[in-house]
């Protein structure tokens, strides 16, 4: 693993070379969505999921999700 | 799940049975529970839990036959506690520190007379007055217990006496002494009239035939009131009696407290028009089924007062309290991380498990724990009762996927790993090359090919030279990944392809190289012969020339697997006698642990999983044998030396094979795949083209064990790059220059975070979610 944290410098899009800004975005699981605030691409749409949020916060509601 | 099912099975546990010092005593007294209270010092507490369950706690304290003794464990490591010497202690340093029981409030008046002031007749007044009952106790002589005041004061001093009687007076008993009964003169009152000023009569007149003839109550010939002894009843519906009636001159001061206890719970009944006999399976002394296995406890002489006049000081008391270890059965939670890990035992959990699986709204918070058991079988073998939790959290699993319930993350990877094993990358069905038909087909199974791809090659090849007339080959999965996931569609399915195999090669013999492929394949292949490769051996002989063995001695892990097949542990022992391999039994045959794997519990739940490997491999500081590719790997995964027995039979390439590292997930399915490649190019001639993205990866070992851990194979993350080079949908942290990119595979979005160099990537983190990105919530 890298000691730079993703996300401490500007993300850019690969693709369109424009900065990604945050917007709302679906996530969807088990038939349940909700928006959540992520940085993604206005001309693309390309969504970026930072590591910390996968494996934490996102984790925790999926598991919650299955349990139900 | 079957809920008189579920009762039968909460019945098997038997933690919450009482102890036998409970159920020896006539009372129930919760002796265990003084004990904790004791050796704490609460000497409050122990009185109050001794008051609880005997009336007269200070004479009983004092004079009790004490038949909890007879029953104690502790009996079996040194001596039996002195409970009775304790009892005296609660009372003398925890007397008074309660209050004094109280009456019920009745709105129902009803009047109980007592004949006799003795033990079971202040009992019958004492239990009755409790109830809100008004008593009225006839004694004959000067003063009621006047056969207790009889007694030397060094063993039950008048204090005591005057106590408990004024803890009776305080409940409104009304004691008329110098009134005999049945003399019909003067003031005294007979029987018949008693009958109808009283609603119930007890009668407890000591060990003397009671003189008084009366219409309706039966006398035994010794000329004593006939009783029965469960209930205190006569003859008469009205009438009870019990105590030295009952016991003549053998005085068993417990023993008539206990009939005075059945008695005034039968006069309650009848005064309520309750039935007398029913519900009192458990009343008075009986055998417990609890089981304490004492052989961990060192002997431990009891505690004797150094003034035995005195009886225990507060110091010695608590002393000999610490002796109970309290007796509990716990058997199996001892031998199992799983069972320990979630703090109680199987009867709680078999109620929670059925619990979980009848919500219908709401969440279901054992998921987990259902799905974390290895289904080994330990626990089976070493419950009294035979309590078979595999059983139990295998039904909730297969349950749980009928209703749609079974959280999809916990068993994904290893359904699609075993799918790999399925699928056209490893699967085959062959006959040997040149021939037509099989003498019998080797099934090496999918965990041995992803370990030691070696050995199938070096044991198909002894099998070929060893069996006559053709000897195929089975590639492919057993279906236990499946049938442990209570995935049965899948599990019948996996069965199906490999029914329809065997059924083309001719039916034959199959061999084996792992144990649980072969408890599958009896399970749902009975009509076909399967046999081990080590009874294989064992028949046909070793292969030569065998590799050059250090002479250390290893220690033996069985393969929880091979619990219901002592045929394969014998086979292997003696081809390591053989073999000249000394080695140590880690535990009897059929207790082994599981290696962490079993049951998918490492799926499940990776933390219990690995306390369950690294207990095992504690046990011995020898380098592990096993003849189980998984527990191999498991055990060289968290760090312990381990050889295949295959390891000592074929020799391998690795200069350390005990050092071998375990060859992970991804290697795993690499393995597999080049073994199929392998066997087809050099046994049957066919060049096979290298399929597969050609993408070269760089994991620094901290990044591979990532992977490990969160279960992201290399192929994935080969997917995930080659699919955003090709788009060019891939994210740029101005910051590190490092390209992060995503991909969805089956229901799981892989994240890479990577840079190209080197003519290749090298990746710096690997993440995961489930959740899918701009979806609309689906109807």
């Amino acid at each position: 693993m890298t000691d730079d944290k993703p996300g401490t410098g500007p993300l850019l899009c690969g693709k369109c070379n424009l900065p990604l800004e945050t917007g709302k975005v679906m996530v969807s699981y088990m038939g349940q969505s909700f928006p959540v605030e992520l940085a993604r691409c206005s001309a693309c749409g390309l969504v970026f999921v930072p590591e910390d949020l996968a494996i934490g916060k996102m984790l925790k509601v999926e598991q919650a999700l299955e349990d139900k | 799940m079957d809920r008189q099912r579920v009762q039968e099975r909460e019945a098997q546990c038997i933690q919450e049975q009482p102890p036998a010092c409970n159920t020896g005593c006539p009372l129930h007294v919760d002796v265990r529970g003084m004990m904790a209270h004791l050796r704490l010092g609460e000497f409050s507490a122990a009185f109050g839990l001794f008051a609880r369950s005997v009336p007269f706690p200070a004479i009983i304290g004092r004079i009790c036959d004490h038949p909890c003794e007879r029953g104690c464990k502790r009996s079996e490591a040194g001596m039996a506690i002195t409970i009775s010497a304790l009892e005296r202690a609660a009372v003398a340093y925890g007397y008074g520190a309660i209050g004094l029981p109280k009456r019920q409030k009745v709105t129902k008046k009803k009047r109980v007379a007592i004949i006799g002031a003795g033990l079971s007749g202040l009992t019958v007044a004492y239990d009755l007055a409790l109830k809100g009952r008004d008593v009225v106790v006839f004694e004959a002589g000067e003063r009621p217990l006047a056969r207790l005041r009889a007694m030397a004061p060094a063993i039950l001093p008048e204090a005591a006496i005057d106590a408990d009687l004024a803890a009776l007076h305080a409940l409104g008993v009304d004691i008329r002494c110098r009134t005999p009964v049945g003399e019909a003169a003067g003031s005294m009152p007979d029987i018949a009239a008693l009958l109808t000023e009283f609603d119930a009569l007890y009668l407890g007149p000591g060990p003397v035939p009671f003189a008084v003839a009366f219409p309706g109550l039966d006398c035994a010939p010794d000329g004593r009131i006939a009783i029965v002894s469960a209930t205190g009843a006569t003859s008469h519906p009205r009438i009870f009696a019990g105590g030295g009636q009952r016991y003549g001159a053998v005085f068993s001061p417990i023993s008539s407290v206990q009939d005075g206890r059945f008695a005034a719970l039968s006069i309650d009944r009848v005064l309520q028009g309750a039935s007398l006999t029913a519900s009192r399976d458990n009343q008075g002394a009986y055998p417990t089924l609890l089981y304490t296995d004492t052989s961990a406890y060192s002997p431990l002489p009891a505690v004797i007062p150094t003034d035995p006049a005195a009886g225990l000081s507060r110091d010695e008391a608590i002393r000999e309290a610490s002796r109970c270890f309290p007796c509990q059965c716990l058997e199996c939670v001892k031998r199992c991380e799983y069972l320990a890990h979630y703090g109680a035992y199987p009867k709680r959990y078999v109620r929670e498990i059925y619990n979980n699986d009848s919500i219908v709204l709401g969440t279901h918070k054992s998921n987990r724990m259902v799905n974390s058991c290895s289904l080994c079988g330990v626990c089976t073998a070493v419950c009294p009762q035979h309590l078979d939790m595999a059983a139990v959290c295998l039904e909730a699993r297969r349950s749980m996927v009928d209703k749609g319930k079974m959280p999809p993350s916990l068993h994904d990877f290893a359904l699609r790993d075993m799918a790999f094993s399925t699928g056209p990358a490893f699967a085959l069905a062959r006959h040997q090359p040149g021939r037509d038909a099989s003498a019998a087909v080797f099934f090496p199974g999918c965990q041995l090919s992803a370990s030691s791809p070696d050995h199938v090659i070096r044991g198909y090849a002894y099998l070929r030279e060893t069996i006559a007339d053709g000897v195929g080959l089975i590639l492919g999965c057993c279906g236990a990944p499946a049938q442990w996931a209570g995935r049965s569609d899948l599990y019948e399915q996996t069965h199906a392809d490999l029914a329809a195999g065997w059924e083309r090669l001719g039916r034959p013999m199959i061999i084996t190289a792992c144990a649980n492929c072969q408890r599958m394949l009896q399970d749902r292949l009975p009509e076909a012969p399967v046999v081990s490769i080590w009874t294989v051996f064992e028949q046909y002989g070793l292969p030569a020339p065998r590799p050059a063995l250090a002479a250390s001695t290893f220690a033996l892990h069985d393969p929880c697997t091979t619990h219901d097949a002592p045929d394969i542990q014998k086979s292997v022992r003696h081809l390591l006698t053989e073999l000249g391999v000394p080695v140590v039994e880690l535990n009897e045959p059929g207790l082994s642990p599981c290696c962490g794997f079993g049951g998918l519990m490492s799926f499940a739940n990776p933390d219990i999983a690995d306390k369950v490997v690294d207990r095992r491999i504690g046990e011995n500081d020898a380098d592990y044998l096993t003849y189980c590719a998984m527990c191999r790997d498991n055990f060289a995964r968290r760090g312990k030396r381990s050889v295949h027995l295959l390891d000592l039979i074929f020799g391998t390439r690795d200069v350390d094979p005990a050092g071998r590292p375990d060859p992970g997930f991804s290697g795993r399915q690499e393995n597999r795949a080049r073994l199929k490649t392998r066997l087809l190019k050099e046994v049957w001639g066919e060049p096979v083209d290298a399929t597969g993205l050609d993408v070269r990866l760089f994991l620094s070992p901290e990044v591979a064990a990532l992977a490990e851990r969160r279960l992201i194979l290399r192929d994935e993350i080969r997917a995930v790059i080659a699919s955003a080079e090709k788009t060019g949908e891939k994210i740029v942290d101005t910051a590190t220059g490092h390209l992060f990119a995503s991909r969805r595979l089956a229901s799981v979005t892989y994240w890479v975070e990577y840079t190209a160099d080197r003519g290749g990537f090298t990746v710096y983190s690997l993440y995961s979610h489930r959740m899918q990105l701009g979806m609309e919530p689906s109807p």
